[in-house]
């Protein structure tokens, strides 16, 4: 005896918007729908962007509570932050960087794969903070090319929250040429990257 | 309620070395003494060993650069404490800048080994003795010791940071300087004031 | 079966110790220190620790500030319990300028110097978790060190570095929010350590992982300068709050926990206790705040005219205070001459400040005594012979905050 099939026929209307993410304009017909290739690619990059927290000292204890519960850092897409270079599209530099840690930030930057975007977080990161000595590296920007810069001392998780979501500007926006582009190529040529 | 006043450690140290201790403050309570370097390893054990005294603690281990005391530039300074009475000691050990030689404490203490590094680091003392007398905490290649007096703070080499904004240094103070010689430069800087005119 | 049925001729195969570098970034190391070990298949041989990688010579750029600049640097030492830094630099001052504070003062800075304990061993205790595998205990307790960084905020304004209070006391009273937030805390968090603790102390991986992992006998600890958490673990019963009071830890009651062995284990458990304590400090702290009535719930600073800003409105009104605005603003005020050593227990251990003044605006000579840097020497000691993941849980069980190993 065959089981009884039944269909939903009540439908219900959808009331809230229950979206991921923005549908980028384009062609829409029966089961397809067409866009240009870089608008996908930076909307599935931007939404699952992996960070590689880079967390020196006190900006990283902020960056402990924004992975937490209460502000959340991975509905953004960041939910498995990883430790290996080669894996991680963002380097998060939280903290002061010493001189004697520059080489070590540039090493991590080097082993990383291209795409890959660099945020600067608090006021060490980005300038040398308030610690304008002889030890202190003034801004991470003297040994790798940044994307974005949030200040504060420390910056609260909203604040880094929103510097990830200017990220998130940036990799959904960027086009696919660029990292071959010649420009790009200057930008690492004066940092000295190859 | 022990009996080791300041009073009594003072007795005790000067009946054991003589004029070789000297210096007796009370800044804050806190018994300062000081003794010539080469006595620093013998008064140390002295406070160790002996069973009234029972100093066994090291709590930290610094200098200080006085640069205006010619022959004692340099002093190391020990705090000492007696956890079981409470009571706590300051010994000062002053040294010379051309000859910045000071026996180690490792091997009383453990904890004065990173210590000394540090010391060492920022002031120059040659500990003798020292199992691993190395920079620890700034860069290995660096030159100088940076907590002398003569060092400045911020990094010299820096080309990118605008001195006259903080008004200091640059070639203008507060905005352009005209004296009655005309606009001052470099090489003038030194032998005018910095005058807003 | 034999385990030697392949006869090898001697010394064919060389017996050589592989070098790990468990590098200045890497996730078990909480900020940044780096470790080279010497293994033996899985067997730790020796290790050599390299620090120095957040060096941000604090000691120098003291020696340019006048006092009340120097709190926002001391914050940035262990930053997870910053108050009790900013707490111990303004009992220094005090101490050099011979300044009573009132009681009232006193016991509202021993409500946030042990909330700040609090909040610290949180964080260690948490990410001895997170190091052999536990993640949940972390996020469970985030969620309450958020609660009290809204405590911090109703006070200072800021959460983490938070440069609370003044010379004398505080820069503004706690207000009725203030206190609200604290009694949330109060009746909330008990639950959730009762919880954090179910999670661990019985937990057969747990204990399995730590037990017997880096012990330390109290003579060592004591001659590698141990103190703190650690030093109690090992079984001496040291605390500075007890041994010389400060701000009158000398009206309340709390046991200090001392443990046996000083491995991993008990120091996770002796910090879970000094956490029990630490509550129930707040708890009598905060019924001895609230006796006080009328004018005396008022006092909120001693009377430190030379280190502590006048109210605006006495600016606008006074001339005294205009005068004295004046002089702190511009930095006018000379210190008296002389030298201090003070320390209180912070989270870590003895937290010393030695201060040596000339008489000027700045001190000549300002040295921290920072209890990390001091018990770190001993990590070679206490993973001899340990296996690799041993070091690791060493290492987060110590509580190594970088910022205060490197000054």
């Amino acid at each position: 005896m065959s089981r009884p099939v039944s269909y939903n026929v009540k439908i219900k209307k959808l009331e809230n918007d229950i979206s991921m993410a923005e549908m980028p304009p384009g062609h829409q017909g029966d089961g397809f729908f067409a866009t240009s290739l870089d608008k996908v690619i930076g909307l599935a990059r931007k939404n699952s962007i992996w960070p590689l927290p880079f967390a020196t000292s006190c900006c990283g204890i902020e960056f402990m509570a924004t992975m937490g519960a209460h502000y959340d850092l991975a509905r953004f897409g960041s939910e498995r932050v990883g430790f290996s270079p080669r894996q991680c599209d963002l380097l998060m530099v939280m903290g002061t960087i010493a001189k004697k840690m520059g080489p070590v930030v540039k090493q991590v930057y080097l082993q990383m794969a291209e795409p890959r975007w660099v945020i600067a977080v608090g006021a060490c990161a980005s300038s040398g903070g308030i610690f304008d000595t002889y030890s202190v590296l003034q801004g991470i920007d003297q040994v790798v090319p940044v994307d974005v810069y949030v200040p504060g001392c420390p910056p609260r998780p909203e604040a880094i929250i929103d510097g990830v979501m200017r990220i998130q500007d940036l990799v959904g926006k960027e086009s696919l040429r660029r990292r071959n582009g010649d420009q790009y190529k200057a930008l690492l040529e004066s940092y000295g990257i190859q | 309620m022990s009996a080791l006043t300041n009073e009594y450690i003072k007795n005790k140290l000067t009946e054991k070395f003589g004029d070789q201790v000297t210096g007796f403050e009370e800044p804050y309570g806190m018994l300062t003494f000081e003794s010539p370097k080469e006595a620093n390893l013998k008064v140390l054990n002295f406070l160790y060993d002996d069973d009234t005294l029972k100093f066994r603690f090291l709590t930290d281990l610094t200098a200080v650069h006085y640069p205006n005391n010619t022959g004692k530039e340099l002093a190391v300074v020990y705090h000492l404490h007696n956890i079981e009475d409470n009571v706590r000691i300051r010994f000062k050990v002053f040294t010379a800048i051309n000859k910045p030689d000071v026996y180690t404490a490792t091997g009383l203490f453990s904890s004065a080994n990173w210590m000394e590094r540090e010391t060492y680091d920022f002031y120059g003392i040659n500990f003798v003795g020292h199992p691993n007398l190395k920079r620890i905490l700034n860069v290995d290649e660096m030159d100088y010791f940076p907590m002398r007096k003569e060092f400045p703070l911020e990094d010299q080499t820096r080309i990118d940071k605008d001195d006259e904004m903080f008004g200091r240094g640059g070639t203008v103070g507060f905005g352009t300087e005209k004296t009655t010689h005309g606009t001052i430069t470099e090489e003038h800087k030194g032998n005018v004031g910095e005058e807003i005119v | 079966m034999s385990e030697h049925h392949i006869k090898l001729p001697e010394g064919s195969i060389e017996k050589t110790t592989t070098t790990l570098n468990l590098g200045p970034t890497h996730p078990a190391t909480h900020g940044v220190m780096q470790n080279i070990l010497e293994l033996d298949g899985e067997r730790i041989v020796s290790t050599e620790q390299t620090i120095g990688y957040i060096h941000r010579a604090f000691e120098k750029i003291a020696e340019r500030r006048p006092l009340y600049q120097i709190t926002p640097l001391t914050d940035r030492l262990n930053y997870c319990s910053s108050p009790i830094n900013n707490m111990g630099w303004h009992l220094t001052c005090e101490k050099l300028l011979g300044v009573q504070t009132p009681k009232r003062v006193d016991y509202l800075r021993i409500i946030i110097m042990e909330l700040a304990r609090i909040s610290d061993h949180l964080i260690c205790n948490s990410i001895v978790g997170v190091d052999s595998g536990a993640y949940t205990g972390f996020l469970y307790v985030m969620q309450y060190r958020e609660l009290i960084y809204e405590i911090y905020e109703e006070v200072c304004g800021s959460r983490l570095t938070t440069n609370i209070g003044r010379i004398g006391g505080f820069e503004r009273n706690f207000n009725d929010i203030a206190f609200q937030k604290l009694e949330k805390f109060l009746n909330e968090y008990p639950r959730v350590l009762k919880e954090f603790e179910n999670l661990f102390t019985r937990n057969r991986i747990f204990m399995e992982r730590t037990i017997g992992a880096g012990a330390i006998s109290g003579e060592r600890a004591l001659n590698y300068g141990f103190t703190g958490p650690n030093l109690r673990a090992a079984g001496v019963d040291y605390d500075v709050r007890v041994h010389s009071p400060y701000s009158s830890y000398e009206d309340f009651q709390f046991d200090i926990p001392v443990g046996t062995t000083g491995d991993c284990y008990d120091r996770f458990l002796v910090r879970n206790q000094e956490m029990w304590q630490s509550l129930s400090i707040i708890e009598q702290a905060y019924r001895k705040v609230q006796e006080f009535k009328g004018a005396e719930a008022e006092i909120y600073h001693a009377d430190v005219p030379e280190y502590y800003l006048p109210e605006k409105k006495d600016v606008y009104t006074k001339m005294e205070a205009l005068i004295w605005h004046f002089k702190i603003i511009m930095g006018e005020i000379d210190m008296p001459a002389g030298e201090v050593y003070h320390s209180v227990e912070g989270a870590n251990g003895e937290l010393g400040f030695y201060m040596i003044s000339d008489g000027g605006r700045a001190p000549y000579r300002l040295h921290f005594r920072r209890p990390c840097f001091i018990y770190y020497q001993a990590y070679e000691e206490l993973t001899k012979g340990a296996m690799l993941s041993d070091a690791i849980i060493v290492m987060s069980s110590l509580n190594l905050i970088a910022g205060e190993m490197d000054a």
